[in-house]
């Protein structure tokens, strides 16, 4: 029988790597503050003392830099983690993250791939204004070559990142700051690990598929509460990764429940969830009683006001909207 | 601002530098073995561009195609005073320091060609030249973009020496950058992060005098000192002549020598010129023929070539023959690209991933380096999972 503690989501994060950088040595972690500080948001508090300056490694505000040098590292064998303090700030390392770690083993003719975790808070932190709160998973899905883990709990936050590390391929980790202090209960044992590609059932429910990852899952769980009191049974479905995407999970609840809601908080056009809507609707073209329906951040960059971040942001409200007209209660 | 001097031996010194000072108090001439070596080897990397630029006419070379004629003695030179477990990196202009650092002609030609039998099996093309078994890490298309791979290749190695094998650092990178990277950001914050962390890595500026059509001068502050760019990242620096391998091996081999024993970064001003354009659609509007001549009279292959007949390192007549056979060899290259089959269209597919997964059948190494399966060392994915 598996232990089982309670654990915030920083801690399964930093557990997570510690772990892995015990098993093995090319593991290291580099980034702005990860070590002296304790990490800007204390995910790698006490590594520094654990492993050396040598392995967790502070560096200079200069996201291009050390995103290409650790590309450079990976490539003669390493296994860099890199933590972008937020996603945000990774948009100047455009370069190194989208331009050669997802092309790399391609431009090399399967020569040189590039094991690299870069992992960070993505999405609206609290009223941080529209340069500090981007969804980059609207942008960064897009591009073959790169997988992409967005953990909703504790539990999957560490298996998911266990499993990321240990990834040939390079690996986008998206955690959110808002769910840095949440708490869940983490199975104790190195070698428990959560697999990629495949969707996790948070509810089960006959009459809506509401198909989310990250921190909307929770969202959605609120809104499914809610929804439950008026006689509507939602059946919520955390895809846990967008690349590889678990369509199989998602086309089997929808097929059960016949209608499908779409939470993504990254904007709506050509985003990760335009396109499960438009595998939903290629594969179950026949089972759909209405369209699928979607639910995103509002389509204007994210304001400061905390009202105006709220009406912005997915909210339960805004399921519990969606999943009413999906099946005609509205 | 700039300060324009004349280096003696050429009238039209694009980069209106000082002449480039020895930095190697060590200079030692080569065995005939070594300079034979190294002057077949610029004639093969100039026959083979002629070559690419007959073919990139013939329309059997696609997409962008920069020629490094008039640069081979940059990438000899350099690449003699590399040790081969040394990684080295460079950006597009990138078929010199292939063929200098080992790879066949064959590969090289082929890759261009697009086909199977290329070095990156016809996925990368002329700008994303990788050779693993002799540690070249590309061919990089982005300016400046290898410049932090290039820092991170050196991290790499001093950690792999020191925090895994607990010994001393062995290994340094070789960088190579065009002048027009100087101005790329990406730059600067690989050499801030290679002057702090200790990285034993060499950023070698191809300074040829012009980022495309712009000159040194109107796209750089303090074009003509190019070692102040080091200073304030804290990094030796040195001026090298690019024009004559004996100059350029003396130079490097110094620098490399420290950069190794000291584990610190260097920057290395490598005076050259480009005969050719940027690239095969480049007319040249932008400097004169007489500065073009002055400069192809100072030519680092019959710079060599004076060198070994004056001390009867060579023949005339072996001169000759050496030349007719890379002339042969560079024809065979292309021979064999032509022959060789486009990649099937199963290979579209093939190494985005090293896991097999969905429409990904996983990942193979290039046919001149065996073909071997690159064998995941971990399934992230469940394989039966239904996965887009």
């Amino acid at each position: 029988m598996t232990a089982v503690r309670e654990l915030e989501f920083r801690d399964a994060l930093r557990e997570a790597m510690s772990e892995e950088m015990r098993r093995d040595r090319r593991v290291f972690l580099l980034g702005e503050e990860v070590a002296e500080y304790n990490g800007a948001y204390k995910v790698s508090k006490g590594m520094l003392e654990e492993f050396g300056a040598r392995r967790i490694i502070d560096t200079p505000i200069s996201e291009s830099g050390f995103a290409g040098l650790a590309i450079g590292a990976a490539m003669q064998g390493l296994r860099p983690i890199v933590e972008f303090m937020s996603w945000s700030f990774s948009l100047v390392a455009a370069d190194p993250i989208l331009n050669n770690a997802p092309k790399m083993l391609y431009m090399s003719g399967g020569q040189f791939g590039c094991p690299v975790v870069f992992r960070g808070n993505d999405g609206a932190g609290g009223q941080l204004g529209s340069t500090h709160s981007w969804c980059v998973e609207g942008m960064y899905s897009n591009v073959p070559g790169l997988k992409m883990a967005i953990p909703a709990t504790p539990d999957d936050a560490k298996g998911l990142l266990k499993t990321a590390i240990r990834d040939d391929d390079p690996v986008f980790f998206l955690e959110s700051e808002r769910m840095l202090g949440m708490k869940g209960q983490v199975p104790e044992g190195e070698e428990i690990l959560v697999p990629f590609g495949q969707a996790r059932i948070r509810r089960v429910g006959a009459h809506c598929t509401i198909a989310t990852w990250g921190r909307p899952v929770h969202f959605a769980l609120e809104a499914a509460d809610a929804l439950a009191k008026e006689g509507i049974d939602c059946e919520v479905i955390d895809l846990r990764t967008i690349r590889p995407l678990d369509i199989g999970s998602v086309v089997r609840s929808v097929r059960k429940t016949s209608t499908c809601v779409v939470v993504d908080q990254s904007w709506s056009f050509g985003s990760p969830g335009s396109e499960l809507a438009a595998q939903v609707h290629r594969h179950c073209f026949d089972d759909l009683d209405n369209f699928v329906h979607r639910v995103h951040t509002a389509d204007v960059p994210a304001p400061y006001a905390y009202n105006l971040e709220q009406e912005y942001l997915p909210n339960a409200r805004k399921i519990c909207e969606a999943v009413r007209a999906a099946t005609y209660n509205a | 601002m700039s300060t324009p001097t004349t280096d003696s031996r050429r009238l039209f010194d694009v980069h209106r530098g000082e002449a480039p000072p020895s930095v190697a108090a060590d200079r030692p001439v080569p065995p005939a073995a070594t300079l034979r070596k190294w002057f077949r080897d610029m004639m093969l990397i100039r026959e083979f561009e002629v070559r690419c630029m007959q073919a990139y006419q013939d329309k059997k070379i696609g997409g962008f195609c920069h020629v490094y004629i008039g640069q081979e003695a940059v990438a000899v030179g350099c690449v003699a005073a590399l040790k081969p477990e040394d990684p080295l990196v460079t950006a597009y202009r990138d078929h010199g320091h292939a063929l200098a650092r080992g790879m066949t002609a064959r590969a090289c030609m082929a890759e261009m060609f697009g086909r199977i039998d290329g070095c990156a099996k016809g996925k990368g093309g002329s700008m994303h030249m990788f050779d693993k078994p002799n540690n070249m890490f590309g061919g990089h298309g982005i300016v400046g973009a290898q410049t932090p791979l290039g820092a991170g290749l050196a991290f790499a190695t001093k950690y792999q020496d020191e925090v895994m094998h607990g010994g001393k650092n062995g290994r340094v990178t070789l960088c190579f950058l065009g002048d027009g990277a100087l101005n790329q950001g990406a730059l600067h914050e690989a050499m801030n992060l290679a002057g702090l962390m200790d990285l034993p890595v060499v950023f070698v500026v191809e300074n040829n005098g012009y980022s495309m059509g712009t000159s040194i001068h109107r796209g750089t502050t303090m074009g003509h000192d190019l070692k102040s760019k080091a200073v304030g990242y804290g990094m030796d620096a040195a001026v090298v002549d690019g024009m004559d391998v004996l100059e350029t091996y003396w130079g490097m081999k110094h620098v490399i020598d420290d950069a190794r024993a000291r584990s610190r970064p260097w920057f290395v001003d490598m005076r050259c010129y480009r005969y050719k354009g940027h690239s095969m659609s480049d007319p040249r509007k932008y400097r004169t023929r007489d500065e073009e001549e002055a400069w192809e009279a100072g030519d680092p292959i019959g710079t060599l070539e004076r060198f070994m007949l004056d001390r009867g390192v060579i023949t005339a007549d072996e001169a000759k023959e050496m030349l007719k056979a890379v002339k042969a060899e560079a024809r065979d290259s292309v021979a064999f690209a032509d022959a060789s089959p486009v990649p099937g269209i199963e290979e579209l597919h093939t190494d985005v991933y090293m896991e097999p997964w969905g429409p990904y059948p996983g990942s193979t190494q290039p046919a001149f380096t065996g073909g071997a399966a690159n064998t995941p060392s971990f399934r992230a994915i469940d394989p039966k999972g239904e996965v887009l």
